[in-house]
């Protein structure tokens, strides 16, 4: 088994847990915690697909290098987000969930603001 | 494996300077504002509105007339080194579409996120006016970039722009819908890079045109279009992925519900458009197409009827934006060319566009107009509506316009949308689309009808208003109605493949009448399925015909009841996450077997 092979299965483990936690999981921190997860496997998916520029005499393609940091600095901003949001829901209710909001939202107060 | 990279170089044209200042200005507007804060923001946005709108109209002009893209090189460096932002008929008409919905937005939202001049910055308006501007950049890169992980890093940016305009007032409630909405989206996002890795590890390419030179239909293509349409849907809210959507677009203030409902699900919609027409025509193949529009045809009984059942007018036009997303992706079938066995961009593709241009400048409207509504009353109840009609008789024409648009009234854009999407239904032999496409638009008018009536009917007393409505935000909601029910007079053969002689029969007097019968179908559906305080309705009816109808009446509700219930499950997080993953298998097994 070659290291890439290896690292793609690490990489199909690491996002089928994520999605695991992402559905099942009620509380939206293990959500974010499972969609950096996700987020780690799909890293680890663009290192493998990376290798494919190895055959030609380089360490690596170095386009698939270049787009996972563009991804990871999109997956921090989005887990600040979700994490500032998050926060901002427990100073208003003092608790962090979504459990709640399926039956809430159907009758939801719309506001002017 | 690649192709010579000479053979496929591309130069930049004149005048696609544009291109970059149509991204550069809203977001450096944006930066600006940034760095302004207190009542300066107001001002900056306000001034970029209009530069932003020259811009998009200046692209159209520049556009060259052959109908080639304009394209823009960044840096000089030609894909597939390179990346390219590329023009062409559809992003130009999306530019302008986007750029007017915004400026009036932008002048609505001038009242209600005011910093005067001895406040300091509120949060509100603070927010506000960065984030339009910054929905505004993220969806001209969305319509011009030629690359598809461009196209991914737009998608994020448009939804860190959409989230925080859902809470904008800080409510608890709106915070969750806020942060169901960034979850969901972020699962959507995902699955697209995924996508993208996948035809990158295939093709080693991402830019749109050599990569639609190059694709193959092989699994590997199937699983990478299957993954990257189904997290593109998430972000859409196609059904039965639409749990963030109803809480999000109603909880948000007016402006906010505004370019959240009007623009920022069409930022994924024309993804999905560029990946299926452009990028790679000749996979969905036949039994993906028919998918796609089947689950847009659940979308539009859903949100209809969902719609007509709400108690809120708010809640009432977030689920009619699920009907309206789900009729956008009805023109897939119905440009699937079967000799071909590819998307065809023609009739149907214009017809697609056109709906959604339309559905962006009426949406726009009635979220504005019912902004307007609640403001005066204090509430959105739509059966305290009585007596509304006399006290902003502007507010209600507005909506009124906006939804008779939607209908498909000529000579409104989605009159020219819905005859484009009948033609071709006419040529490829799909009578089912038919039957949807008249569905939808009955269904629409049930809603509209629901809600004029009881606008209309006379108040017992005076109805007091609680807040003064300035006279600019009616008429900016009146204009962008008016601009969606004159669409269909627009000349679209220079941008979008129009066949000859579909809008001659846009002004024509016969239309009218014929495009009215789907109105009366609407008003009864109004009547056996809206929620009336006084059953049965003051019209007199007598014996017999009071006995059919109330019991038609009975046994529709109990139908209705079960569609409710099934929404409410399938709103639920983790129905919504399986229906995810359970579509991208059957959507890649549709492309893998269905051909």
């Amino acid at each position: 088994m070659s290291a890439a092979t290896v690292f793609g299965l690490c990489a199909a483990v690491a996002v089928g847990l994520g999605l695991y936690g992402v559905i099942t999981n009620p509380q939206p921190l293990r959500k974010v915690l499972a969609f950096n997860l996700i987020g780690s496997g799909v890293f680890t998916f663009f290192g493998v697909v990376a290798r494919r520029g190895a055959a030609a005499g380089f360490g690596g393609d170095p386009i698939p290098q270049a787009l996972v940091i563009t991804g990871i600095v999109v997956a921090f901003s989005a887990t600040a987000l979700a994490i500032a949001l998050l926060l901002r829901l427990f100073q208003a209710t003092g608790s962090a969930t979504l459990r709640a909001d399926a039956s809430t939202s159907a009758g939801s107060h719309p506001s002017k603001l | 494996m690649t192709p010579d990279p000479t053979a496929v170089v591309e130069s930049a044209t004149t005048g696609a300077f544009l291109l970059v200042l149509s991204i550069v200005v809203p977001l450096g507007g944006a930066l600006l504002a940034f760095a302004a804060g207190g009542r300066y923001l107001e001002r900056v946005a306000l001034a970029t509105l209009p530069v932003g709108l020259a811009i998009a109209v200046a692209i159209a002009f520049t556009r060259p007339s052959t109908g080639a893209p304009l394209v823009y090189l960044l840096g000089g460096w030609a894909p597939p080194l390179g990346v390219a932002l590329r023009a062409d008929g559809l992003s130009v008409v999306m530019l302008v579409i986007v750029a007017v919905v915004i400026c009036g937005i932008g002048v609505f939202a001038c009242a209600d996120f005011r910093t005067a001049a001895e406040e300091v910055e509120a949060r509100a308006p603070f927010a506000f006016w960065i984030l339009l501007l910054a929905v505004w950049g993220a969806l001209n890169t969305v319509f011009l970039s030629g690359d598809l992980f461009t196209l991914y890093v737009a998608l994020e940016l448009l939804t860190f722009a959409a989230v925080p305009l859902v809470c904008l007032d800080g409510r608890a409630e709106t915070l969750q819908a806020a942060l169901r909405y960034l979850l969901f989206a972020l699962l959507g996002s995902v699955l697209y890079l995924v996508g993208t890795t996948l035809l990158y590890g295939v093709y080693g390419t991402l830019d749109i045109v050599l990569l639609s030179r190059q694709v193959r239909a092989e699994p590997a293509t199937f699983i990478a279009a299957a993954l990257m349409t189904v997290g593109l849907l998430a972000k859409t809210a196609l059904f039965p992925l639409h749990l963030w959507l109803p809480p999000a677009h109603a909880g948000a203030p007016a402006a906010g519900s505004a370019v959240l409902s009007a623009l920022v699900v069409k930022g994924s919609f024309f993804i999905v458009i560029r990946l299926w027409f452009d990028v790679m025509p000749a996979v969905p193949g036949f039994a993906a197409t028919q998918l796609l529009a089947a689950l847009g045809a659940a979308a539009i009984l859903f949100g209809s009827v969902v719609a007509l059942r709400q108690e809120r007018l708010k809640l009432l036009i977030a689920y009619s934006t699920l009907a309206q997303i789900g009729y956008l992706f009805l023109m897939f079938p119905l440009a699937f060319a079967p000799e071909s066995e590819e998307l065809h961009s023609g009739g149907a593709l214009s017809g697609g566009l056109l709906q959604a241009m339309s559905h962006a400048a009426a949406k726009a409207a009635m979220f504005m107009s019912a902004g307007l509504i609640y403001a005066a009353l204090g509430h959105d109840r739509i059966r305290g509506l009585g007596g509304i009609g006399r006290a902003l008789p502007m507010s209600v024409l507005a909506f009124a316009l906006g939804g008779v648009a939607l209908i498909g009234v000529p000579p409104g854009g989605a009159y020219l949308a819905k005859e484009l999407l009948l033609r071709s239904a006419v040529e490829t032999e799909q009578w089912w689309w038919v039957v949807v496409i008249q569905a939808g638009g009955i269904f629409t008018s049930a809603y509209l009808v629901l809600v004029l009536v009881h606008a209309l009917v006379p108040a017992d007393k005076p109805v007091a208003l609680r807040a003064h409505v300035p006279w600019y935000q009616e008429a900016a909601a009146l204009s962008l109605a008016l601009c969606s029910l004159l669409l269909g007079l627009v000349h679209w053969e220079a941008y979008l493949p129009v066949p000859q002689g579909t809008q001659s029969s846009v002004s024509a007097l016969e239309t009218l009448t014929s495009a009215l019968w789907p109105i009366l179908a609407g008003g009864v559906l109004a009547i056996l399925l809206g929620r009336w305080s006084d059953w049965p309705p003051r019209i007199p009816l007598r014996g017999l015909t009071e006995a059919i109808i109330g019991r038609v009446r009975r046994n529709a509700l109990t139908l209705v009841e079960t569609l409710e219930r099934a929404d409410l499950v399938l709103r639920q997080w983790s129905a919504a996450g399986l229906s995810l993953l359970m579509l991208a298998i059957v959507l890649g097994a549709a492309m893998l077997v269905g051909r």
